[in-house]
């Protein structure tokens, strides 16, 4: 290439657009974009014939009609007079929620079992390599289907809560119910409550907003004392005990705060067919958050112990030979190197997380899919309209999800000069 | 000092004492490897309880196992006759009684030569991919394989998979010509083109012809009739065949200095990689139709090998992307200033160390992508996993069948998968040239 | 396998069908095979057994067609759909006809562009319950969780219903009635919601039958029928009256028993219109005399072919109530065969 650029330039002529390899580009470039134009343009042109042969038109208005489906998880305000718009929210919200859910307990998970891949355990390495195996090898829909039925079948039905002489009881001195359709919680109630904020799309509980900003308040201001203290000790060499400021600013506010909402619990009870009162969390929630984290975990302990591996040998032994113990070694040492080999294949695997959410219709999750791609696309008929649409949903959280990641690549990637 | 006269001084060698209890054989191992600590001690003692709970929990119902009956109710006779009247078991007649089903599918009985010969010439024609030490040759085989196992599988005439075949052929001959008269990148041109001219035009008046002078062929078999693992292995085989060289190109385009094939290339992995295989499966089914022109269908199968494998590509590329990042730049240079061209530096330097980086990776993908095939349930293909499972259900003699023919497909695919993933670890082990 | 078959692209080779006529008729008589869209596997209506073969309600018009058609019941390609595939599939041509136990209802034949030829079997969504739970109308579900199968329009009645009867109700809803049944009988709902006639082939193959019953509600009207594409009516006439003379023969008596028999010529000029003995009423919707003899003799009419897949003698054993005829106290009323 440099050889050509070197000669005498002789002027243009056509025939350089194929032979000169500078003209080359711009040539195979041309002949590409004219291939796609067509393309696209027969594509096009193909489906609007095919939607007027049938005498459809694409129309999201069935969006804004009424859904008239009760969705039995939904996390914001819905009802069976509530849009198909709606109902897609409610699903997005919940393929959010157990996407956050799963990729955080995959990653705890995943860690744990990818450093204990490495035990010298005998038993609990071989037992890691087995789950690990078991769950990489086998397809998820599989392990959701038998995830579902056997919580399913090892958890007693309400009516077990029964009667005089009840076949299981609650735990908790009474406040929890194990189930097999729901986990019952006690739910936090106010006698001098806030109210709700409504912002247009969902309602937002003052109480709950209240709560974590005396949270964050008291945790910002301990990290002002706690910068002082470490001043001081660079200063004197003596640090101020800072202990009892910190337990009281972060514990003493939201307590005052929760005694001055009047904070007691709704605890559930057997009234009818099912418990009531207090939170009832549903199996299927369980379901999918179990499968979804096991498997993923599977491939992100495969992902650390192979980051662990990268990380030379030498710097386990110099920390050794600093008298640093196995634990602090892995913590200290070992994982913030193996970190920068770990982040970007784990966004990945969050990534596929999310996307494997969409197998909730094995458990009766109601997701994006089933409730867009499921019940909506069911009822209105509307196929092309829901389909794109989940598409461009699904689309715009994994740029975000890629976004955040080439952001991280971009802050660890080794500076070399 | 005189008198240092009588030092100890042994005349007899002590017979060597065997090692201490702990310091031997069975205890010497569990010592280190399952007591070293307290705390270690604990997790094995709880680790094997709870394993030997599970097994507890779940031995009788194995053990309690039916083979041979002809109907669930049969089973549930046969169970509660012989363990008594509350005792559960497996019922494993139902693989047995609807074995065909899961592996074939419908394939007409008389058939099944076919499919099965297609997978046993698919070993031998891995063999040469997968295992460096058979004569090269065979690579031929290899190449002709496809054409072949499409032959086998859907029948119709002999001469189609020829005149396939002869399509590469009249490709790779432009090719030659081309590139002898006129230059390389014009060769490349005229080798797609003679091979979709012939495609188009000739291969059809060609292969019928031949048929009409010798007949060879087998009778068709349209592709509803595929269901089962088969239709797994299909779907599965094909979009691992596509997806590799289609993955390079799209990995290769990723990093093109051309902005046009970059964005496209860019654009197409990000799309396909954001969205969920579900979706894609879906346009496959409802969308794919509407963008040919009107009134041209295609077969469902064939619409959901190509999604699965523009999936899977996608991720592949991905993967080589990564595999041809971890490359020095003093490769690309040395390529250059060897003067190669674009594609003899990628054919010779480049790819072969870029593919044997990535290899984890690609099998990986394709581990998921065969995992991926139970999907296809979702359009109406009886994929083995709940597509045959429902069909077995639906019929009066096995509705009520549960956990049977999910365990069963659960053995089979890790079996595959975890035969995979073995080969790939070997393969990662004889091609590490650098030593660490 | 014809050469223009290869135009479609060679490694589509067989897989490839270019049916770019108007006429549904001329394509399947040039193809020579129906499309037919089935359920993936519905007891007693559509399930494929052992070797592939299909049986059940739908599947038994789907094959009548394909008799009156191509004179041959077994020149079908049945085309597994699921929910959500199902009405995509007729509007993109890949099958002809759809009989998967669809509802008939305004949207679907106006927003859809579809075009429901008639009634195949009516039915109704109702409840089953475990008998030890003490509940012996739907009225007293207020509270309880219940299983519903989604894909069809049961979603929709559920809610209505239990809005009509100011009653609370947690939904479950799951995809596969498999999965539906599994948390049924392990008691992670207290009812079961489908079609009636799903409700009594799912207790039909429970261990213990006696101990679930299904509430006397039905709380929804469920015309279940073949459909076709709308912009064919020629198409959509053949289907309509393949399955009116399915009906019809039942009322006049024929079967498969006696067709033979009847179609050298009856004293009933009906009778004879129908089997082509008299008149040529296949030529008006494009067939030949004996459409509907055939399609009657591919597996016997109406009632047969309704005792055969879900008749009382079956495992099922769904009685003939709103399915028997007009004159016999049902709604099954086929137009007259003039």
């Amino acid at each position: 290439m440099s050889l050509a650029e070197d000669r005498p330039d002789s002027g243009f002529r056509l025939s350089k657009l194929v032979y000169d390899s500078r003209y080359r580009g711009y040539t195979i470039q041309a002949l590409f974009l004219c291939a796609l134009f067509i393309a696209i343009g027969w594509l096009l042109s193909n489906a609007a014939a095919n939607l007027a042969r049938l005498g459809l038109s694409p129309s999201f208005d069935f969006l804004w009609n009424r859904a008239g489906y009760d969705i039995s998880l939904k996390l914001i305000h819905f009802t069976n007079d509530s849009t198909h718009g709606r109902a897609a929210l409610v699903g997005l919200v919940n393929t959010l929620f157990i996407s956050v859910l799963g990729c955080i307990t995959a990653t705890v998970l995943g860690v744990i079992v990818g450093v204990l891949r490495l035990s010298k355990n005998w038993v609990v390495a071989r037992l890691m390599t087995v789950y690990v195996e078991i769950f990489r090898n086998v397809p998820l829909l599989l392990w959701l289907l038998i995830i579902y039925a056997v919580l399913t079948a090892v958890t007693p039905a309400p009516n077990a809560y029964r009667g005089a002489n009840p076949s299981a009881h609650m735990w908790f001195w009474g406040s929890v119910a194990i189930t097999n359709r729901y986990i019952a919680l006690p739910a936090p109630m106010f006698t001098h409550s806030l109210g709700f904020a409504d912002l247009g799309i969902f309602w937002i509980s003052l109480d709950f907003v209240a709560l974590v900003a005396v949270i964050v308040a008291g945790v910002l201001i301990n990290r002002v004392i706690l910068r002082r203290a470490s001043r001081i000790q660079e200063a004197t060499g003596k640090r101020p005990t800072t202990w009892w400021s910190t337990l009281l600013l972060i514990l003493g506010p939201p307590v005052v705060l929760l005694f001055a909402l009047g904070l007691h619990w709704d605890f559930p009870a057997l009234k009818g067919f099912n418990f009531r009162g207090g939170v009832l969390a549903p199996n299927s929630i369980f379901a999918l958050w179990f499968g979804l984290s096991a498997y993923t975990a599977a491939f992100i302990a495969e992902i650390v112990r192979a980051g662990i591996l990268a990380v030379s040998k030498g710097q386990t032994e110099a920390a050794h030979a600093l008298g640093l113990r196995p634990g602090r070694t892995m913590s200290l040492v070992v994982l913030p190197q193996a970190l920068r080999v770990i982040v970007p294949p784990l966004i990945s695997e969050f990534l596929n997380l999310t996307k494997n959410s969409t197998l909730a219709f094995a458990v009766a999750y109601a997701d994006l899919g089933a409730t867009l791609g499921g019940i909506t696309l069911n009822q209105s008929g509307r196929a092309l309209e829901c389909i794109l649409l989940m598409m461009l949903i699904y689309l715009i959280i994994s740029l975000v999800i890629s976004a955040v990641m080439n952001v991280y690549n971009r802050s660890v990637r080794l500076k070399e000069r | 000092m005189s008198d240092v006269t009588q030092a100890f001084h042994r005349s007899q060698m002590i017979p060597a004492r065997e090692p201490p209890r702990s310091q031997r054989g069975a205890w010497k191992w569990m010592h280190e490897n399952l007591f070293s600590s307290i705390g270690n001690g604990v997790i094995t003692v709880v680790t094997i309880a709870i394993v030997l709970y599970i097994v507890t929990l779940s031995l009788p119902w194995f053990l309690h196992s039916v083979w041979n009956a002809k109907s669930l109710t049969e089973c549930r006779t046969i169970i509660h006759a012989t363990w008594g009247e509350n005792a559960g078991g497996a019922c494993w007649a139902v693989i047995h009684q609807n074995w065909n089903l899961y592996v074939f599918g419908f394939y007409p009985i008389a058939q099944y030569w076919r499919p099965t010969l297609a997978f046993v010439l698919l070993l031998v024609a891995l063999m040469p991919i997968l295992f460096s030490h058979m004569p090269r040759k065979m690579i031929w085989f290899s190449a002709v394989y496809p054409a072949l196992a499409y032959w086998l599988i859907w029948g119709g005439t002999f001469w189609i998979a020829v005149t396939i075949m002869l399509g590469f052929v009249a490709g790779w001959l432009a090719l030659r010509v081309a590139t002898r008269l006129a230059n390389a990148p014009l060769g490349v041109a005229a080798a797609v083109l003679a091979a979709v001219l012939w495609w188009l035009f000739a291969a059809g008046p060609v292969a019928s012809g031949l048929q009409h002078l010798v007949p060879i062929r087998l009778p068709f078999v349209a592709s509803d009739k595929l269901g089962g693992f088969l239709l797994a292995f299909i779907v599965g085989m094909c979009a691992i065949g596509f997806s590799l060289p289609m993955g390079i190109l799209l990995s290769l385009g990723r990093r093109s200095d051309m902005p046009l094939i970059k964005t496209t290339s860019v654009v197409f992995i990000e799309f396909i990689r954001g969205v969920p295989l579900i979706t894609l499966l879906f346009t496959a089914s409802f969308l794919l139709a509407y963008f040919l022109p009107p009134g041209t269908t295609f077969d469902l199968v064939l619409r959901v090998i190509i999604m699965v494998t523009l999936f899977s590509a996608a991720y592949i590329a991905e993967v080589i992307r990564g595999g041809l990042a971890a490359i020095p730049r003093g490769q690309f240079e040395a390529a250059d200033a060897l003067g190669l061209t674009y594609w003899q530096a990628q054919r010779l330097i480049i790819m072969p160390q870029a593919l044997k980086i990535s290899i984890p990776g690609i099998v990986s993908t394709f581990i998921g992508l065969f995992k991926d095939t139970t999907l296809v349930i979702i359009v109406g293909l009886l994929d083995p996993l709940m597509g045959i499972t429902n069909a077995v259900r639906a019929s009066t003699l096995w509705n009520g069948i549960y956990w049977e023919p999910y365990i069963f497909s659960g053995v089979i695919f890790f079996i595959f998968c975890f035969g995979m993933s073995r080969y790939s670890m070997y393969l990662e082990g004889k091609l590490k040239t650098d030593h660490r | 396998m014809k050469t223009s078959v290869f135009l479609a692209g060679l490694a589509v080779a067989g897989l490839a069908a270019a049916a770019a006529s108007a006429s549904t008729l001329s394509d399947v008589q040039k193809r020579g095979v129906l499309n037919c869209g089935v359920n993936t596997g519905l007891v007693g209506f559509g399930a494929p057994d052992a070797n592939g073969h299909w049986t059940g309600f739908d599947v038994a018009m789907c094959r009548a067609v394909a008799a009156a058609v191509l004179g041959d019941s077994s020149k079908i390609k049945f085309v597994p759909t699921s929910g959500e595939t199902r009405f995509t599939a007729l509007q993109s041509g890949e099958i002809d006809m759809l009989a998967r136990n669809s509802t008939w209802t305004f949207k679907r034949e106006n927003d859809l562009k579809l075009t429901f030829v008639g009634v195949n079997y009516y039915d109704g969504q109702g409840f089953m319950v475990k008998k030890s739970l003490g509940v012996s109308s739907a009225k007293e579900l207020g509270g309880a969780t219940i299983c519903v199968q989604t894909g069809t329009t049961t979603e929709l009645n559920l809610a209505d219903y239990f809005k009509q009867h100011n009653m609370q109700y947690t939904p479950i809803s799951i995809k596969n009635d498999a999965e539906g049944k599994q948390q049924f009988l392990a008691g992670a709902c207290d009812a079961y919601t489908t079609d009636a006639s799903g409700l009594a082939a799912l207790r039909a193959t429970f261990e213990k039958p006696a101990d679930y019953v299904i509430l006397p509600e039905i709380i929804s009207k469920e015309p279940l029928g073949p459909v076709v594409r709308q912009g064919d009516e020629q198409w959509a006439s053949i289907v309509r009256w393949t399955l009116y003379a399915l009906i019809e023969a039942e009322e006049l008596g024929v079967t498969s028993k006696n067709l033979e028999e009847l179609s050298k010529g009856t004293k009933n000029p009906e009778l004879n219109r129908l089997l082509g003995s008299e008149d040529n009423l296949g030529g008006m919707i494009g067939l030949d005399k004996l459409w509907a003899k055939r399609a009657i003799a591919a597996g016997g009419n109406y009632g047969e072919i309704f005792e055969a897949n879900i008749g009382t003698s079956t495992p099922i054993g769904l009685a003939r109530g709103l399915n028997a005829q007009w004159n016999k106290g049902g709604l099954m009323y086929a137009i007259p065969f003039h």
